[in-house]
């Protein structure tokens, strides 16, 4: 479904990411861990075309993200680390902005937002400007934003950052309840929520790949814990 | 097609977020402000020089002004001054504040492309001109209703096209630095100085030498602006104008890529 290789990309001489290769099959929840600058959103920048790389391949479903960037844009939902949400607009108006800009057809508009009210928890709100709400309510109109187009692929840089126990129970299960019918790379710090989700771990240090395992191998030895530890260098930054 | 569903899409987000702001009403009205007084003055003026022609017994200079020249004209000169100091201030947020905001990552990562979303927030502003020239229509409203004899309306229509095309093409700058920060001020001081240096290139023509001093007569944004205030509608101006917004918004579309790269 997702297929990396040898990416690199260097801002000047600074190496943000290095001869990064993966795969991730169609329907696999992966996550991916790394130290801060360890080189996450970079990667994913470049997946979802946001950034272009200095080296090396991307595609999704079989869609070179250089070549055919517009068709694996259409296929992939994206959730970035600070929800791209404008304040001036209620939450109703800005999905249906997304709606549009995404490629969702007019007749299945209404719809669409419809379900991203439901399934994310947005029904009290609807009528609410983005700007007056609370972080957790902000992040889960980030998240309906990324699924609005009910996209192949979901990447979603760290979702639960800065929500309450509650929040990251709901979105866990929401993530959880996508199993199966997309693909979603996901990273995060908090080391449980891989356990609770996902079933493969991509682990990077310093822009460089360290672990790529399914949970029980990597769990074989000791906790996820010992093993982010034992493979990843103190924070550079 | 799809890209132009799409541009009609960025300019509705774009000019939605302009009129919920208060930066669109304070524009319009200090727009409407400004150019009410100098209307306000130039009638004043002119009401006097009749006055003090008929008084000296000369009814045949006070018959030789008219509201063309004596107050259309100079207030479609006083507008583009003001067009100039308030351009900057609406165009100044349009790609900044997606930087600021990080919501450029939603719009480059979406199926659209970069033409489309600088087109659309283009349109956007253009139509944000149209509301501010049409609110100013006003005036020679008012000299067509209570101007004896009225005015000729050919040159107050050249005027106002040739006021089209000189704030599309201000706006089309400002969309331009824009582009190039995330600081909202930064954008409007840099716009604006763009802006007046346009209108003052022509300036050292004269002493500059035959060939030096024709390109910069040529590239002087008000010069073209001249001969619409006169009436005078000539395609080489349209051409200079229509060119000179292409080559901005190209500008801003490479500016917009150009800041992947980095």
């Amino acid at each position: 479904m997702i297929k990396v290789e040898g990416l690199t990309k260097r801002y000047g001489d600074v190496t943000a990411i290095e001869d990064l290769s993966f795969q991730v099959e169609k329907g696999e929840i992966v996550g991916f861990l790394g130290p801060n600058g360890a080189g996450k959103t970079t990667t994913m920048r470049i997946i979802t075309g946001f950034l272009p790389s200095t080296d090396g391949m991307v595609s999704v479903s079989g869609h070179d993200i250089f070549e055919k960037p517009m068709e694996v844009k259409k296929k992939i939902g994206y959730l970035p680390e600070h929800p791209p949400l404008y304040a001036d607009m209620t939450v109703a108006g800005y999905l249906k902005f997304v709606s549009k800009i995404k490629g969702v057809p007019r007749s299945a508009r209404a719809d669409a937002i419809d379900r991203m009210v439901q399934r994310c928890g947005l029904k009290d709100v609807r009528k609410k400007i983005i700007g007056k709400l609370s972080k957790g309510y902000r992040q889960r109109v980030g998240l309906a934003q990324a699924m609005i187009h009910d996209p192949e692929v979901l990447i979603l840089d760290e979702p639960t950052i800065g929500l309450d126990p509650k929040q990251i129970i709901e979105i866990r299960e929401l993530v959880k309840s996508l199993a199966g019918d997309q693909t979603i790379i996901l990273s995060t710090h908090i080391l449980p929520e891989v356990t609770m989700i996902c079933q493969r771990c991509l682990i990077i240090d310093q822009g460089r790949i360290v672990a790529d395992d399914s949970l029980e191998a990597l769990t074989a030895q000791g906790s996820l814990e010992s093993v982010f530890l034992k493979l990843t260098t103190e924070d550079v930054q | 097609m799809k890209a132009l569903t799409d541009i009609f899409h960025v300019a509705g987000k774009d000019l939605r977020a302009l009129f919920v702001s208060p930066v669109a009403y304070v524009v319009l009205t200090g727009y409407v402000v400004l150019s009410g007084w100098f209307f306000f003055n130039l009638l004043v003026q002119f009401n006097r020089m009749i006055s003090m022609y008929e008084m000296m017994r000369r009814p045949d200079i006070a018959s030789q002004l008219n509201l063309n020249d004596m107050v259309m004209l100079p207030l479609l000169y006083n507008m583009t001054i003001v067009l100039l100091l308030m351009v900057p201030l609406i165009t100044m947020r349009l790609f900044s504040e997606e930087k600021k905001l990080k919501t450029d990552e939603l719009l480059l990562t979406s199926p659209i492309s970069i033409n489309s979303i600088v087109l659309g927030k283009y349109l956007a502003a253009l139509v944000f001109l149209d509301v501010m020239l049409a609110l100013t229509l006003i005036y020679p409203a008012i000299l067509f209703q209570y101007g004896q004899p009225a005015p000729e309306s050919g040159p107050i229509v050249a005027g106002y096209i040739g006021l089209f095309f000189l704030g599309a093409a201000f706006m089309a700058v400002g969309i331009f630095t824009s582009s190039l920060t995330e600081n909202q001020i930064v954008a409007a001081v840099i716009c604006f100085v763009a802006l007046l240096l346009f209108f003052v290139i022509g300036w050292p023509a004269e002493t500059a030498g035959p060939t030096v001093g024709k390109v910069l007569q040529y590239l002087s944004l008000i010069d073209h602006f001249t001969d619409f205030s006169k009436g005078l509608l000539d395609g080489r101006h349209v051409v200079y104008f229509i060119t000179f917004i292409l080559f901005a918004l190209f500008l801003t579309k490479r500016s917009i890529e150009s800041m992947r790269w980095r």
